[in-house]
This record gives structure tokens, C-alpha cells and sequence, in this order.
């Protein structure tokens, strides 16, 4: 083989290159789940599982179907009625956006912009009631 | 092996795999029986329309009152200038009815101040200009906006030619003094502007403008010929702004 002092080094050296995101992961420690401040009210509107992989496309959904087509009530698989408010229903029991929907968000980098219009509940009592 | 056992097994095995690769059912857990419905205590119409008597609504402190409800209960910022987000205001006759051409109008007429909202034309110029559909006509003709769609390219508001239509130059929030936590604000970037209170004929409520009108501001289905507005058209003089652009709008005034 020609050159193989040059040739078999620059191989070791690319593989090592190329699986370096393995080696970051094996030498960080696990994702874990963070720990939440689950509402009071345990009785979400759909089960746990399914709230906690698909609460985006319902909001997605939500939004087209009160603002477009004028469906402003959402009918659960369990046959509960509910308005359709992220505002109004959803963070009624999650009251605390920070303790609740930050702690994931932020644990996983996404930035959703729901609260760039929505407002959050005051849970502290802000002087004038102004969120700025 | 033969070319015949060959091609079997090929046949085969592509088909195993093909079966395995195929996307996972129920990854996440489906919901069976979810669905979507109309509130039962909703008000509906074929063509809502609105009657503003300006007789009534010259009053400056009636005038203030209806905006004040509006603006504090939509969560509009309160902006000087340039940068001013409006959903309903006053503005003088010539501004108001500009095409119309007298040349002798009547000086009860010409000093009146006149409540001016969006108009919820049947022929919304806004709703064909708009490059996303964030602007669109409902169909009982409202025209409403959909915010998380609008990018801000203030198509609509040059389209509109009743300036109807506002945009957020900045962030909208810290000009909310007493912000209403039941309703959304907008963000900086997107396009806003009078609803008709969809949300409220949803709850089976009137408009806040009409509720807060004592009277002057009548609300109600065009196609019904018993309906409150009807009725008014039917007793009374009255006119629309711009008519002859035909943009066919759905407000109007009683002189």
C-alpha cells in the first residue's frame, strides 16, 4: 500500500470525527424527564399519553377550527364538551406557565409563540395588573 | 437454485420488508370519538350588518364610551400618531362620506362626527389582496383575521379603502394598560382590526360597541327582513361609506 502512514491515520481520524456526536452522548448523562408542577385538577381533557405527544396538533387544530369554521367547542373522546380557549380553558388549570409549559419547552429548545399574543394567568399579583 | 425459486424468494422477502417498514400505527395514543361543535347558545345569521343612528351617536361622551369598551375589552394598545391601532373611532363628515357631492349639505350634517369600524363588505378587498388567507369572510360576512397567519405585509390596508385596518409597528403590550385576560393582544408584525365580536356572537352576545351604544347602534341579521336592522333600513334614510366601489359594506349610517 502507498502512503498507508498517511492513509490509514487520516482514516482513524475521520471515523473518529464522524461518530463524535456518539461519543458527546455517551459521556453526557441521560435526558430525563423534568419534574413538573402538575395542576391540581388531574383530569385533563384527553388521557396523559396522548395530551402530553399531541397537545400542539390539538392547539393547531383548535385554532383552525374556532377561528375558521366557527367550532368553538371541542368534544372529547370521553364525550366532555369543552371551549376551545387556550386562554380560558387550558391554563385555567395549568395556571403557572413557567412552572408547566416553560420547564419542557425550554428542556427540549422549542420556543413556541403562543404567548407572544395569548396572555399567561397572573400568578402573582402584578402591580396594575400589566404583564410587560 | 433455480431462476424460478430464485424470483419466489426475492418476491418474498421484498414483500416481508415492505410490510415491516411500513410508518407504525399509534405511536401516540388516538383518540377515538374526538370531534368539534358549534356552542349551542351561538347567534347566527346569514349576513350580519350593523345600524349606527348618527343622530344618537354625536354625543362625544356616547362616542368615547363605545370606544372605550371596545378598545379595553380587544386589549387595543393605546398608541399616539402615526403608529395608532384602531378598531372603531370618529372622523368628520367629508372624511366619512367623501363621494358624496352636495354642494349645499345640510350644516346639521356636515358638523356631525361619525362612529367609523370596519365595514364587513360583502366584497372585502382586504380578503383578495391578502397573500395567506390571515384575512378572511366568514359565512355569515364577517370578515375576521386569523393572527397566527398574518406576516405583516399590510396588503389589506392599502386594499382597504376605509383605513379600517392597523398595524403593530411595535410590540402592542406595553401600550395595554389594563389588559383583558380573557381576550389574546396581537404581536408585533401582524395586521389587526374590528371582529364584529365574533367571539362574543359565539357566547350568544352582542358586540361590545352595540351593548355600550345605549341604543344608537343597532345589530343584526341583513337577511332576515324581522330583524332590528331591517326594520331601521325600511324606517329610515340611510347610507353606506364609499358605495360605489362596491365593496357592499355592511354598516350603516342613519342620517
Amino acid at each position: 500500500m502507498y502512503n498507508a502512514r498517511y492513509i490509514i491515520p487520516g482514516i482513524i481520524l475521520f471515523v473518529v470525527i464522524f461518530t463524535v456526536p456518539f461519543w458527546i452522548n455517551i459521556c453526557t448523562p441521560e435526558y430525563s424527564r423534568p419534574e413538573l408542577v402538575l395542576p391540581a385538577e388531574k383530569d385533563c381533557i384527553e388521557p396523559v399519553e396522548y395530551m402530553r405527544a399531541e397537545h400542539m396538533r390539538i392547539l393547531n387544530e383548535w385554532r383552525d377550527a374556532a377561528l375558521r369554521d366557527g367550532k368553538r367547542v371541542y368534544i372529547a373522546t370521553d364525550g366532555r364538551q369543552w371551549d376551545i380557549n387556550l386562554q380560558n380553558t387550558c391554563m385555567s388549570c395549568h395556571t403557572d406557565k413557567v412552572a408547566f409549559c416553560d420547564t419542557c419547552h425550554d428542556t427540549n429548545s422549542v420556543t413556541p409563540y403562543c404567548w407572544d399574543c395569548h396572555i399567561e394567568p397572573q400568578t402573582a399579583p402584578a402591580a396594575g395588573g400589566a404583564k410587560q | 437454485m433455480k431462476r424460478r425459486q430464485f424470483l419466489k424468494a426475492a418476491l418474498a422477502t421484498s414483500t416481508l420488508a415492505l410490510v415491516s417498514a411500513l410508518p407504525e400505527k399509534g405511536q401516540a395514543v388516538q383518540p377515538g370519538r374526538s370531534g368539534y361543535g358549534e356552542p349551542e347558545t351561538a347567534l347566527k345569521a346569514g349576513r350580519w350588518a350593523m345600524v349606527i343612528d348618527t343622530n344618537k351617536m354625536n354625543d362625544p361622551r356616547l362616542q368615547q364610551q363605545v370606544i372605550h369598551a371596545c378598545h379595553s375589552k380587544h386589549n387595543v394598545p393605546d398608541i399616539q400618531g402615526t403608529q395608532e391601532v384602531k378598531w372603531i373611532w370618529t372622523d368628520s363628515y367629508e372624511h366619512t362620506f367623501p363621494d358624496v357631492l352636495d354642494n349645499y349639505p345640510a350644516k346639521t350634517l356636515t358638523d356631525r362626527s361619525f362612529l367609523l369600524l370596519c365595514n364587513h363588505c360583502e366584497n372585502p378587498p382586504c380578503v383578495r389582496v391578502c397573500p395567506t388567507q390571515a384575512t378572511f369572510q366568514r359565512e355569515d360576512g364577517i370578515v375576521v383575521m386569523d393572527y397566527h397567519r398574518c406576516i405583516g405585509c399590510r396588503f389589506c390596508m392599502a386594499g382597504c379603502p376605509y383605513g379600517a385596518r392597523s398595524f403593530n409597528f411595535s410590540d402592542p403590550q406595553p401600550y395595554v394598560k389594563e389588559p383583558n385576560l380573557q381576550f389574546p393582544m396581537r404581536m408585533r408584525g401582524v395586521v389587526e382590526k374590528c371582529t364584529f365580536c365574533s367571539e362574543r356572537l359565539a357566547k350568544g352576545e352582542l358586540p361590545y360597541c352595540v351593548e355600550a351604544s345605549e341604543g344608537g347602534i343597532l345589530f343584526g341579521d341583513l337577511n332576515d327582513p324581522g330583524s332590528s336592522v331591517r326594520k331601521a333600513l325600511e324606517a329610515s334614510i340611510t347610507i353606506r361609506r364609499k358605495p360605489s366601489l362596491g365593496t357592499q359594506p355592511g354598516v350603516y349610517y342613519i342620517l
